[in-house]
């Protein structure tokens, strides 16, 4: 939140180091720990973690939970939280299949219905929410229950008693709108990058990376639409005000209905659009899809500088932690650790990230 | 000095028709009734005073005025038309504007983005319309510096001011943005000598302007500094209003403090209040 321009320069300004200055930044935490971490495993893993595929490889697990984290992350910005969004990702992933699956719509309609019923979710998830005053954590986690057991109960429907729907990629193959969401960018620069040798091939001259994991993409385009909403528009403004105090903020003429509202059914949203990408990536969808993927979401969150208050935090932040959990998760597979070590690394970054952020709010604050 | 000669009262004519009316406004919290049928109006270029004790129901009676509550019972009506606000930015898009009690400030946030909370300016269009944050901060500072204060800088976080200092954003946001009516809930509770003088002297800058200013204060002489008109609220309902000339302070501060025991405590205290 430092909007920059310096206008009048008082004496009882001390002038701030740049180091002051970045330390105020709620992102600052998350891109120090990637480089912790990115320091820890070229020291302990195998040189293959850092080649382009190895990178491909920890990024497009860190993308499918990053798309989740952004919008846990602008929702906690808010104010408020969504247990739900990883039973979510099931739940949407079971409309996703029944759409082309079982009803044959071709993905032009799908996606638009599938994201339509998540954001009809999400807006119910905040309508309780706001109505009643319940906490959010409360009505959310109903709703990771129900959303969960809706899964389970739907796929067997549509499965004829299986709780796997399968077909998904018969179903939509030459879809034009395919290509959006499922395999990889930007295939042809990457195979004209083999021929000159940037991009290193199989034997049979194929490159090893086929192109840019469309995840991937998403991800990146997300969080720097979340980042230049929150910190460029009123709307950004509003979700900062309405997390800080919702009283203040609508006394002062912040809709913090409409924008709490919204932001549940943007959390939503990213729960849909995960379990549309990975449900035509795998073919198939079933009832553990996004399975404690709420938790790791707001780990990545918190560990990108939100406050479990709300209030303050960043996308950005929210970006970087979900690339220290791929990093993590896969990294720990090019090493000799034995890799449950994962859980505990986590708990420990999630500690630090907390105490972290703690001391930086009373920085900013001036918490006396 | 007495501040009461230090402002040209305006004679705001008396036939001035009021931009807003609160007719028989009653409040009831479940089965607290805070205010029990109170009648007010603010008339263009005057300042019209709104006393009483601690609880009397002065902050609830404006927030019912600036769209925070919907009053039980009543109606409001500016410009003659029956309104009905159902959240704080209509009162605003009315031309309403408040300083709360409790200020309404987001601690977390700067200076400017609590400036201009709710009603940022914006440039650009389509997809890349923006907060003008240049705009946005000149104006936050420049307000700011009319006030007295001089900011640090305009993205110091509201958490790291002073008492003082947050209460004049709050005023100056206001002042800002008050188009037609102006209220000021005890805005001077916590500020020093020279910015007390520079709100009564807002007060009446805005006044002269034509905008209405509700100004509620537990302070006699501040009252008395730039009042037209003063109504007293007790236990939830007026005591009467009284035109400015018509009282003198010493029934005026009687009146605000309910009646008899003001004698009785000034007599040990020895005239000191
Ligand atoms: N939300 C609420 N719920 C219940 N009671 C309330 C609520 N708001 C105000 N009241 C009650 O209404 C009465 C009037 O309160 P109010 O804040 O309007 O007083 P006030 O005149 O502004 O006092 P002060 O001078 O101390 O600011 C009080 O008795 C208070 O307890
Ligand atoms: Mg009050």
């Amino acid at each position: 939140m430092a909007d920059t321009p310096q206008i009048v320069l008082d004496e009882r300004l001390k002038k701030e180091g740049i180091g002051a200055r970045l330390i105020k930044r709620p992102e600052l935490g998350a891109i120090a720990g990637v480089v912790l971490v990115t320091l820890f495993f070229l020291i302990t893993a195998d040189g293959a973690m850092f080649t382009l595929s190895g990178i491909m490889n920890f990024m497009t697990p860190a993308a499918q939970l990053g798309i989740l984290a952004i919008g846990a992350a602008m929702l906690m910005i808010g104010g408020e939280f969504d247990l739900s969004i990883g039973s979510m990702v099931a739940f949407a992933g079971l409309i996703f299949g029944a759409c082309t699956v079982t009803l044959g719509l071709p993905l032009l309609l799908a996606i638009p219905l599938t994201l339509a019923v998540a954001a009809g979710i999400g807006a119910v998830n905040g309508t309780i929410v706001l109505k009643t005053g319940l906490p959010s954590f409360i009505v959310t986690l109903a709703f990771l229950f129900i959303l969960r057991g809706a899964s389970l109960v739907g796929l067997k429907l549509a499965s004829g008693g299986s709780t796997q729907l399968r077909g998904v990629r018969d179903a939509v193959e030459g879809d034009w709108l395919a290509p959006f969401f499922s395999g990889d960018a930007f295939g042809p620069i990457f195979a004209w990058l083999a021929q000159v040798g940037v991009v290193e091939t199989f034997n049979n001259g194929t490159p090893k990376v086929p192109g840019i994991p469309v995840e991937i993409l998403w991800f990146i385009l997300l969080a720097l639409i979340a980042t230049f909403v929150l910190l460029r528009t009123p709307q950004g403004n509003w979700i900062f005000a309405s997390g800080g105090d919702r009283n203040a903020a609508s006394n002062s003429g912040v809709p913090v209905r409409k924008v709490k509202i919204s932001l549940f059914m943007f959390a939503a949203i990213c729960g849909a659009l995960v379990a549309i990408i990975t449900v035509m990536d795998s073919g198939s969808t079933d009832a553990r899809r996004g399975f404690m993927k709420e938790f790791e979401a707001i780990i990545a969150a918190v560990i990108g500088g939100c406050l479990l208050t709300g209030g303050y935090g960043s996308a950005i932040g929210a970006f970087f932690g979900a690339i220290i959990f791929g990093m993590v998760t896969i990294g720990l597979t090019y090493t000799n650790f034995d890799q449950d070590w994962f859980q505990v690394f986590l708990g420990g970054m999630l500690l630090i990230a907390v105490l972290f952020n703690n001391y930086i709010r009373k920085r900013v604050t001036g918490e006396r | 000095m007495d501040q009461e000669t230090k402002f040209h009262h305006g004679t705001p004519a008396a036939d001035a028709k009021p931009i807003i009316e609160m007719h028989d406004i009653e409040k009831h919290f479940g089965n607290i009734i805070a205010l029990a049928g109170v009648s007010f109006d603010v008339r263009p270029g005057e300042c019209h005073c709104l006393l009483g004790d601690n609880g009397a129901g002065k902050s609830t009676f404006i927030k019912t005025m600036s769209g925070v509550h919907k009053p039980t019972k009543g109606t409001i009506t500016i410009d003659g038309q029956a309104m009905d606000f159902s959240s704080p930015r209509d009162a605003m898009e009315a031309g309403i504007a408040t300083v709360f009690q409790d200020l309404a400030m987001i601690p977390l946030m700067s200076v400017t983005r609590n400036f201009f909370m709710g009603r940022e300016p914006v440039i650009g269009s389509g997809p890349f319309k923006r907060m003008d944050i240049q705009t946005m901060n000149e104006a936050a500072v420049e307000e700011m510096h009319k006030m007295g204060i001089n900011l640090r800088g305009p993205d110091q976080a509201v958490g790291t001011l002073s008492g003082g200092e947050r209460q004049t954003v709050a005023i100056a946001r206001a002042v800002y943005f008050g188009a037609r009516v102006l209220i000021l809930d005890e805005p001077t509770s916590a500020l020093g000598v020279r910015q007390t003088s520079n709100v009564l002297a807002t007060i009446d800058r805005v006044r002269k302007q034509g905008v209405g200013v509700v100004f509620i204060s537990h302070n006699v002489r501040h009252a008395l500094a730039v009042g037209d008109r003063f109504t007293v609220l007790n236990r939830g309902k007026t005591l009467g209003t009284a035109t400015r000339g018509e009282i003198t302070p010493e029934e005026l501060q009687d009146m605000m403090a309910g009646g008899q025991e003001m004698a009785q405590l000034e007599g040990s205290l020895e005239g000191t209040v």
